[in-house]
């Protein structure tokens, strides 16, 4: 299974990672040499297996619904490169 | 040519918990910014999601009044997208086992037919935070307290044939959610929004048309003017020969019409997969077993029985049905008055129903109580009151003037039945106006209402309409 460039570009505007032009033969090689290795498991015959969500044999343990959290604003926002009037403020996102 | 429209909306509703669907921060609305998002809201590394209780049981009753399947086994899966009210970069959602499947709500056509509408599928999923662009020169502010709160996606099969079947869909949805307690349904506030899948196809086709998905459509006002206009604009494209092309249209509800938005297209690349921070969701039959102890009366199974228990038109039940609250309080004064359901139904539906309007106020916050509103009624009903005058009694009531008999005694409103006072008042009027009078004698049936007006006039409305009427046949024939 080998990927094109332009699958190669596709996949980097998802993740929103620049790749180089020149960088793109080399990822395209790698990234199908991750995919061949795990079309091995396309081998295995899977009729009577459930498919598996979790590798964890185990249910998810439910909370109650409590407020457990307190207010700590000011805390977290020391992180953010910029804040005004209590928002996190970043490049403009509509047309 | 002839078009069909094909449309299934998909319905979010913010789940009315009192914390978030991961986290132990608060859903409240209208807090400051960002004073209710905790590390878990704003995707620290590190943090893991653990899944609120009250939302599953949530999603739980929504399945069963819809008679779906509850999956005993489901997963949460992520759903991949870079916008900056999502911190994480992905919304943990559920995508190939949702926790309720294969429902369906029937709903009323304007012919009076019912028509059962299909659910496809509910979700648990969290929702988004909010971006804030008015006011910022060149940025936006994001404001992540609503990241993080549960929402029951609902997605319709493409069963619906029109905007006005839609609009009756959504409206039964808005119902039933709020009442299983489950939703506010505040659309205002964004509790209750909803997006529609809508294509043409040729009348007598089985395949599906290309869709346009509309976006932003807050108000069962603008889900109906939207998709009215899609249907035109669709049907423009392909009567000229053209293609619907696929993509997520905006609906402006200043302009009235639905426009593209290009650059979500290439993002429609979400790449699903099963998230690996959240265990399988399994749902014991005894949960859900206790979950159905919990369901109240359902608006249908309401309505039934209003109308068969108090002689009521289904047009009639249905209303009195369309909130909890409403039937409830309807009960309330029935059963206060003692009887008397259709009288009852009409002081609901008028009076009240029109003064809430008015102030565009809820059933709930009705300065006048289910026992009060009885009050009057029963007032009416043994004549204290004429059923005018009670009209006034009760704007008094809602101004806050008091109870019934308070305010008639108050404002001197006791409708007159002494037929010896009634008779004295009819002879002054008599004895005021000899030609109309004469005219009557002579033939001039149509003068009765004449009298009974003056005699009302001469009374303040109080005396008692029927006596009146009586009495003034007899004394007018001299």
């Amino acid at each position: 299974m080998a990927l094109t460039p332009a699958e190669v570009r596709s996949i980097a505007g998802l993740a929103r990672l620049a790749v180089g032009e020149q960088d793109i033969p080399q990822y395209a090689r790698n990234l199908s040499r991750i995919l061949e290795f795990v079309a091995q498991l396309d081998k295995a015959d899977t009729r009577d297996i459930a498919p598996m969500a979790h590798p964890l044999d185990m249910a998810q343990r439910l909370r109650d619904d409590t407020v457990t959290e307190t207010n700590q604003r000011d805390v977290f926002q020391q992180n953010a490169p910029q804040v005004q009037a209590g928002l996190y403020i970043v490049p403009k996102i509509i047309e | 040519m002839e078009w069909e429209t094909v449309i299934g909306l998909e319905i979010h509703t913010q789940l009315l918990t009192k914390s978030k669907i991961f986290s132990g921060a608060a859903t409240a609305f209208g807090a400051p910014p960002n004073t209710q998002a905790c590390l878990v809201d704003l995707g620290y590394p590190g943090v893991l999601p653990v899944l609120n209780q009250e939302a599953v049981r949530m999603a739980v009753k929504f399945g069963l009044a819809i008679g779906a399947t509850i999956a005993q086994h489901s997963v949460f899966a992520r759903k991949n997208y870079f916008y900056p009210d999502l911190p994480k970069g992905y919304q943990i959602s559920q995508y190939e086992l949702p926790v309720v499947s294969r429902g369906s709500v029937e709903i009323e056509l304007e012919d009076g037919a019912s028509k059962r509408i299909g659910i496809t599928r509910a979700h648990l999923e969290e929702d988004a935070g909010k971006s804030l662009h008015e006011g910022f020169e060149g940025v936006s502010g994001i404001d992540l307290n609503r990241a993080g709160t549960p929402l029951l996606e609902i997605v319709s099969e493409p069963d619906l044939r029109s905007a006005r079947e839609a609009v009756a869909y959504m409206k039964k949805i808005h119902t039933l959610v709020r009442y299983l307690g489950i939703c506010d349904g505040n659309m205002q506030e964004g509790s209750f929004r909803c997006d529609a899948n809508v294509s043409l196809r040729r009348k007598g086709d089985s395949k599906l048309g290309t869709r346009a998905e509309l976006k932003n459509i807050n108000s069962f006002h603008f889900v109906e003017k939207a998709i009215t206009y899609e249907i035109g604009r669709q049907a423009e494209v392909l009567e000229s020969g053209g293609q619907v092309v696929q993509e997520t249209r905006l609906y402006d509800s200043k302009k009235n019409e639905t426009r593209s938005m290009r650059s979500k297209e290439e993002a429609n690349d979400y790449r699903y997969f099963p998230d690996p921070d959240l265990l399988p969701l399994e749902i014991a039959p005894a949960f859900i077993a206790a979950v159905r102890e919990t369901l109240p009366e359902l608006p249908d199974a309401k309505r039934q029985r209003f109308a068969e228990q108090y002689g009521l038109s289904g047009y009639d039940a249905g209303l009195l049905t369309a909130s909890r609250e409403l039937a409830d309080y309807y009960e309330a004064v029935v059963k206060a008055v003692g009887g008397e359901p259709k009288a009852c139904a009409n002081w609901v539906m008028g009076e009240l129903a029109a003064a809430l309007n008015r102030g565009n106020q809820d059933i709930a916050a009705s300065p006048v109580s289910a026992a009060a509103l009885a009050g009057l009624i029963k007032r009416v009903l043994d004549n204290t009151v004429s059923g005018k005058l009670a009209k006034e009694v009760f704007e008094a009531m809602w101004a806050g003037e008091g109870e019934a008999d308070a305010v008639i005694a108050g404002r001197g409103l006791t409708q007159i039945t002494d037929s010896s006072a009634i008779e004295k008042v009819i002879d002054e009027v008599m004895a005021a106006n000899p030609e109309q009078l004469a005219a009557y004698r002579a033939g001039k049936d149509k003068l009765f209402a004449f009298f009974v007006g003056q005699v009302m006039k001469a009374s303040k409305g109080k005396a008692n309409p029927q006596q009146v009427n009586a009495l003034l046949k007899r004394k007018l024939a001299g």
